[in-house]
């Protein structure tokens, strides 16, 4: 996001006054993300978060696939029977429900990654051909979106599954394009707005092509909105997987997917809570943290709430 | 007896910059019947003052007065309750932007008829006789049709009227109008002051007409407040304030008049009369 | 308002048009032979096969397939299970009423609650009621709803035994079903006990299922609610003497309701995905439970026809709601 994108609501005025010190627009926006709380203390998780994704092989304390025969659902250290060598227990099989927890992260950011790339740029592709051709093509491709719109995503998504085959990858598939009708919509939406505004007409006089237009002219100015839904879509992607993952049609085990970690554990959810309970509360924190974070975007990259 | 007589009314704003205070140690007092204009630039505390008197100010202002006597009762000992009974009742106010200050989900009837169910004993058929009379008083047309309509139905001019009946709805003994015609066309503007200055003669309610047009004060006002930066410049009747202004600001803000300008150019209030804007 | 009517009905038509061609396509993309998928049948004889293939009329063209397809939608076919060989509308309908009563509850203590929680949220702003409001309200939006459901049975019915973990009523409470509806129906039955039952039963999944809804509805109706408490018009009521209770009672909620209702209407779609999820855990016998065991069992004219028949009941729901936009929103209703 090294994108700097003019705010609309700071038409610069010459000779407005001895004042108007310029800030750089990603400083100042900087400025503004950093006055909530919650946004710094959600990025800080999801930092800790990618260090713990990309480090697990290195910091795990355990293989995630290593079972220990001797280890069958031990509970956690700090309860009595626990073992000091796994720290939040170990599964039905004897795996280290920690180390499962660290190679999860990076299914799941991977996941968050993955989605989200697939449908913003599909979204802003549909969405800039949508707002700039407008005429039929406009009608048609939204009708479109109106119609993936219409199903509930999770059984949208479900259906998708059925139809490529249980897994991780067609699971990240079908979540993207279940996601991606929001992009193209904002995407369309914004360039409706822009698409007649005197910097456009300038630059298609300067004789600038379509495509430089759709890109580099209009796009940019339409990327607020654009980062901040796309942040809400990662954390619900990741709750999409995991949900996928959780019914079966998602990734399949022996994966350490959080969402497949908890299908595998729940008929132990009477005997052994903490299998249930550590991979739910990873999927929380990250999904709050990404949300935390979303807000704060929000209202930074939002002009009309920034005034309060 | 003044109607309202206010001692050292002090307003503060607690914002992230630090204490702001929007008026500072103001005295005034309003007779009954009289029409008070107080006048200054924008910001200059004059709406705010109002406000408190109304008890319309948020939470985050601190208000403290030696006193603000209303018919002879401390306000400021007054509970919100007790308050609550006077406003709309024997205090009324409006405000700049009529449209926006009627409720945009309730039909105007019903918005007139509130105000009467809240603080008189009239029953619902009572209620809807003296709306129609209110909206005839203040001159909008079939009256009884209009009473179902809802605002972004009529015009800013109608809008106001309908604020008008509103706040005269019980014959307040105060009504505050805080720049009543700033949002209207120049036609319409005269329209609503003239109706405001009928409705203050027939009722003998003070009116206080908050304003920074002076050729405004000078048609309606019998007396004169000149305020700036939350404190009184000048407190006079409108003839000796005209004809001999005693404060440099009011000097300034007269010479700044279109009728006063010299040659093709207006002074300013800052260049007039050696006033420093800024002290 | 009527031509507001007219032209949201006209807006869904292509939509529902583009519904039903979803769901025709969907058997005829699935890898496979499209003959076997419809029937559920293996190993079929090459007479058996073309038989079949004549049945659904895979040898005609696919415009003819279409048409005949819209043609028995019509006419109320949306096919037949292939395990239980009975047709696909009969057994949505006979587990739609187990859907809507969750859903039901869910939304209206989404709504209530949300509702309430906002208008605090608002009025307090700033304050620790504020802060911990929308916290509450965050997480509440950010959670992974099967895992909630999972520690909510850990909490209330493992450790607790306050609740029970799956199904309706009790099984030792049987009694005809008239309306579908196991409040209503336990009630009329006359049984002592059934009614409790059927709430106990209905407590945890309802909780679930309203989790999410109930976090929008409240961020939605708080932010509302800001917008609507810094308006001229919430001064004028004030200036009239009105009590502080009408004030944000009436002026502001009223204005504030027009936006949130909208919300409301777009969770429709939120619970029947969380219905998959609730339903599975609870072994709720709905539409959202017949769904993933459809999926799983790989009965495709019923995946085809739930997906078809569910995709138009939200359609359904969302065009009331934006009916109902224009009742509450007077600048739509009188023009």
């Amino acid at each position: 996001m090294t994108v700097q994108t003019p705010d609309p609501t700071l038409d610069p005025v010459p000779g407005a006054g001895p004042a108007a010190q310029p800030v750089p627009p990603l400083l100042e926006n900087w400025h503004y993300f950093t006055r909530s709380r919650g946004a710094v203390v959600g990025l800080g998780v999801f930092m800790a978060l990618v260090a713990i994704a990309v480090l697990a092989p290195w910091i795990a304390p355990h293989d995630p696939a290593m079972q220990y025969r001797d280890a069958l659902l031990v509970p956690p250290a700090w309860t009595a029977g626990g073992r000091e060598a796994f720290l939040f227990g170990t599964d039905a099989v004897g795996r280290d429900i920690l180390s499962r927890m660290m190679h999860g992260a990076r299914f799941s950011l991977l996941i968050g990654l993955v989605v989200v790339t697939i449908a913003l740029a599909s979204g802003i592709i549909v969405g800039l051909v949508a707002g700039y051709v407008g005429g039929r093509t406009d009608a048609l491709i939204m009708r479109l979106m109106d119609i993936i719109l219409a199903f509930p995503s999770l059984l949208l998504a479900l259906v998708l599954v059925a139809i490529l085959g249980p897994g991780l990858f067609n699971a990240m598939l079908a979540i993207a394009l279940v996601l991606q009708p929001h992009f193209a919509r904002l995407t369309r939406g914004a360039v409706l707005a822009e698409k007649s505004r005197e910097y456009v007409t300038a630059a298609s006089v300067a004789g600038a092509g379509h495509l430089r237009l759709m890109f580099f002219t209009i796009l940019p100015n339409c990327l607020g909105p654009l980062i901040v839904q796309a942040t809400l879509s990662f954390s619900s992607a990741i709750l999409d997987a995991a949900a996928l993952g959780f019914l079966g049609m998602g990734a399949q085990p022996p994966t350490p997917e959080w969402g497949t970690m908890l299908a595998e554990a729940r008929e132990f959810i009477s005997s052994a809570w903490w299998v249930v309970t550590m991979p739910g509360l990873a999927i929380l924190a990250t999904v709050l943290s990404i949300n935390l974070i979303g807000d704060g975007l929000r209202d930074t990259l939002d002009p009309k709430l920034k005034r309060s | 007896m003044a109607l309202l007589e206010i001692r050292n009314l002090t307003v503060s704003f607690e914002t992230a910059a630090g204490r702001f205070h929007a008026v500072q140690g103001l005295d005034l007092a309003v007779d009954s019947g009289e029409v008070l204009a107080v006048v200054g630039e924008s910001g200059s505390g004059k709406s705010v003052a109002m406000l408190a008197v109304m008890g319309l100010l948020p939470d985050t202002a601190t208000v403290s007065a030696d006193a603000m006597l209303f018919q002879g009762r401390d306000l400021m000992s007054l509970s919100p309750r007790q308050r609550r009974r006077l406003a709309g009742r024997d205090m009324a106010m409006i405000f700049q932007e009529p449209i926006a200050s009627l409720n945009p989900c309730f039909t105007v009837g019903f918005q007139i008829e509130e105000t009467l169910k809240r603080h008189t004993g009239l029953d619902a058929a009572g209620r809807r006789r003296r709306a129609v009379e209110l909206l005839d008083a203040v001159g909008i047309p079939e009256p009884a049709q209009r009473l179902s309509s809802f605002p972004h139905q009529m015009s800013g001019g109608q809008c106001q009227r309908v604020m008008i009946a509103i706040a005269t709805a019980c014959t307040p003994k105060l009504l505050i109008a805080d720049e009543p015609t700033t949002a209207l066309d120049v036609t319409i503007q005269k329209q609503i002051l003239d109706l405001l200055l009928r409705l203050q003669l027939e009722h003998g309610m003070a009116l206080v007409l908050i304003t920074h047009d002076m050729g405004v004060v000078a048609e309606t006002a019998d007396r004169v407040v000149v305020q700036y930066r939350g404190r009184k410049m000048e407190d006079a009747d409108v003839l000796s304030l005209f004809e001999n202004p005693q404060n440099p600001y009011t000097r300034a803000l007269l010479s700044a008049l279109p009728e006063n300008a010299v040659g093709g150019r207006l002074p300013t209030v800052a260049a007039a009369g050696g006033w420093e804007a800024r002290p | 308002m009527l031509r507001f009517a007219l032209s949201r009905l006209l807006l869904v038509v292509p939509t529902f048009v583009g519904i039903t061609l979803i769901a025709f396509l969907f058997i005829r993309i699935l890898p496979g032979d499209p003959v076997l998928l419809m029937a559920g049948e293996r190993g079929v004889s090459p007479e058996r096969h073309a038989e079949l293939m004549a049945q659904f009329g895979f040898d005609k063209p696919m415009w003819r397939q279409y048409v005949d397809y819209i043609g028995q939608l019509l006419q109320g076919n949306f096919g037949h299970s292939f395990s239980t060989k009975r047709p696909v509308l009969e057994e949505f309908m006979a587990r739609f009423p187990a859907t809507l009563e969750l859903a039901l509850c869910a939304i209206v203590l989404a709504t209530v609650l949300g509702v309430a929680a906002g208008i605090l949220a608002a009025v307090k702003r700033g304050s620790w009621i504020d802060q911990a409001t929308m916290g509450t309200a965050l997480v509440g939006y950010s959670m992974p709803i099967f895992w909630w459901a999972l520690l909510l049975i850990i909490l209330f019915s493992t450790s607790l035994g306050w609740t029970p973990v799956s199904g309706r009523i009790a099984l030792t409470h049987y009694f005809p079903s008239v309306t579908g509806f196991m409040l209503v129906d336990s009630l009329l039955s006359g049984r002592p006990g059934a009614f409790a039952s059927a709430v106990h039963h209905l407590v945890l999944p309802t909780i679930v299922l309203a989790t999410i809804p109930l976090a929008v509805i409240a961020r939605q109706t708080r932010s509302a609610m800001l917008e609507v408490l810094g308006e001229v018009y919430m001064m004028t009521a004030r200036s009239k003497g009105l009590s502080p209770s009408r004030v944000i009672g009436l002026h502001a909620l009223r204005n504030a309701l027009i936006p949130v209702v909208t919300t409301i209407g777009l969770q429709v779609s939120v619970l029947m995905g969380g219905a998959i999820l609730t339903e599975t855990i609870f072994s709720w016998p709905g539409i959202g439970k017949w769904m993933i065991d459809s999926i799983s069992r790989r009965d495709y004219q019923v995946v085809q026809g739930g997906l078809l028949l569910i995709a138009a009941m939200v359609m359904l729901v969302n065009l009331t709601v934006d009916l109902l936009y224009g009742l509450v929103n007077p600048r739509v209703r009188h023009v």
